[in-house]
């Protein structure tokens, strides 16, 4: 890695303060930022390391609130969650094919949701349980999950503000979840292409894709038509016409668009 | 930066510049070469260590975030210097290491998943070990030496 000047703030507004200069880089799990420093993709002036700063570690469950996961808490907590396992279980299958066992000992949910790739596992699962993220700035505010993103690597953060948590609301009773990623290998892969359903019958269906838009979206149309018919394979064809994926490294945007519907109609049919 | 850290039971005060990962400064600063560098982004899992007991890359850690902390690396899981641990054993009896290279973040790997788990099952191993690459292996014969050593470590 590059020589930089290195920090650990023990307050927001220090912290806050530090990443307002140019090329500061914000270091919570680490498990993006050090790569994309030695592979020369950032470059970082000076490194805010937010570790030492109260406040943010942790999750924790309120009947009401719903669920806090802070800036600082790993993918690994929140995989060994009783409460993530028993009312979110979109986002543990998510988290569990999220990396590595010892990267998700370091990453933290709020990074893998900050660096905005659109192929994150965790984001579609939380976007369709509707969390909105804590940001602390200037002046602060809440912004739903949804309405994060800009683009690959892209959100609506300033310079200078820091996300401090992401609250999940608390399911309803009979609320059904799964995440479905699809890719060539079992683990240790990114996603080829990504889905995500919370269904609570006879109320709200949220479809969420991942992987295939410059930013996980959702399939608003297919939910629609799945709320109102219930029909799977309209739904999927729904999300399939929904989705802009490109061709890569990992898939053509043909069959991308292929399994966008296959796994859209998998999901619905195993939440239904 | 001057980091006071624990390895393998040993006190260490060390100078480290922040921007070198905790992977470098235990084969560097602290001449520690068991923990061995192959892709350094996270990928392989070869340099994988205990930090307060917990499985990382170390690769993916800088130096300076270890201070305060306990390090286990293989040169510290032996019991003594005359003895090998049951999964270092286990890897010699059963072919669980070819080339080698891989085989000391895969034992801490396992040291780790018997710890939180103490009878894994063929799947929770495979589990496990996902991020641990072995190009030599197949991975058979390292699945059936936890297995073992699980076993007689039970």
């Amino acid at each position: 890695m590059k020589r930089f000047d290195y920090f650990e703030p023990r307050t927001l507004e220090e912290a806050a303060k530090l990443l307002a200069a140019p090329h500061a880089q914000i270091l919570a799990g680490g498990t993006d930022l050090l790569v994309e420093l030695k592979e020369h993709l950032r470059h970082a002036a000076r490194v805010v390391n937010i570790k030492k700063v109260a406040g943010l570690t942790g999750l924790s469950f309120d009947a009401k609130e719903g669920l806090r996961i802070g800036a600082l808490a790993t993918a690994r907590e929140v995989e060994l969650s009783p409460v993530v396992k028993e009312r979110y279980r979109g986002l543990l299958q998510a988290v569990r094919e999220l990396g590595s066992i010892q990267v998700r000992y370091r990453a933290t949910i709020i990074g893998n949701i900050c660096r905005a790739s659109p192929s994150a596992d965790t984001i579609p699962p939380l976007i369709a349980d509707g969390a909105a993220v804590h940001i602390h700035g200037p002046r602060e505010r809440v912004v739903k999950l949804e309405d994060f993103f800009r683009g690959p690597g892209k959100t609506v953060l300033e310079p200078g503000e820091v996300v401090t948590s992401i609250v999940v609301p608390p399911p309803v009773a009979d609320a059904r979840k799964i995440y479905i990623k699809h890719g060539r290998r079992k683990a240790m892969e990114l996603a080829t292409v990504g889905v995500a359903v919370t269904h609570v019958p006879g109320l709200e269906t949220r479809i969420v894709l991942g992987a295939v838009a410059p930013t996980p979206i959702r399939a608003r149309q297919a939910e629609k038509i799945f709320s109102e018919t219930g029909d799977a394979a309209r739904a999927a064809q729904a999300a399939m016409d929904e989705s802009r994926p490109i061709s890569n490294v990992r898939a053509t945007a043909e069959y991308r668009r292929e399994m966008v519907g296959v796994l859209t109609r998998r999901a619905l049919e195993q939440v239904r | 930066m001057k980091i006071r850290l624990d390895i393998n039971g040993e006190a260490r005060h060390l100078e480290v510049e922040p921007y070198r990962s905790l992977l470098d400064v235990l084969r560097v600063e602290a001449g520690l070469t068991g923990t061995k560098k192959g892709c350094d982004v996270g990928d392989c899992g070869a340099c994988t260590v205990l930090v307060d007991g917990k499985p990382v890359n170390s690769c993916l850690m800088l130096g300076v975030e270890a201070d305060g902390a306990k390090v286990t690396t293989i040169e510290g899981l032996q019991p003594a210097p005359d003895r090998l641990h049951p999964l270092q054993e286990a890897f010699i009896r059963f072919g669980g290491a070819q080339c080698g290279f891989c085989t000391p973040g895969m034992i801490m790997m396992a040291a780790a998943l018997l710890a939180e788990n103490p009878r894994p099952s063929e799947d929770e191993i495979r589990f496990g070990i996902a991020g641990n690459i072995c190009r030599c292996t197949g991975y058979t014969k390292i699945v059936e030496a936890i297995q073992v050593a699980a076993k007689e470590m039970g």
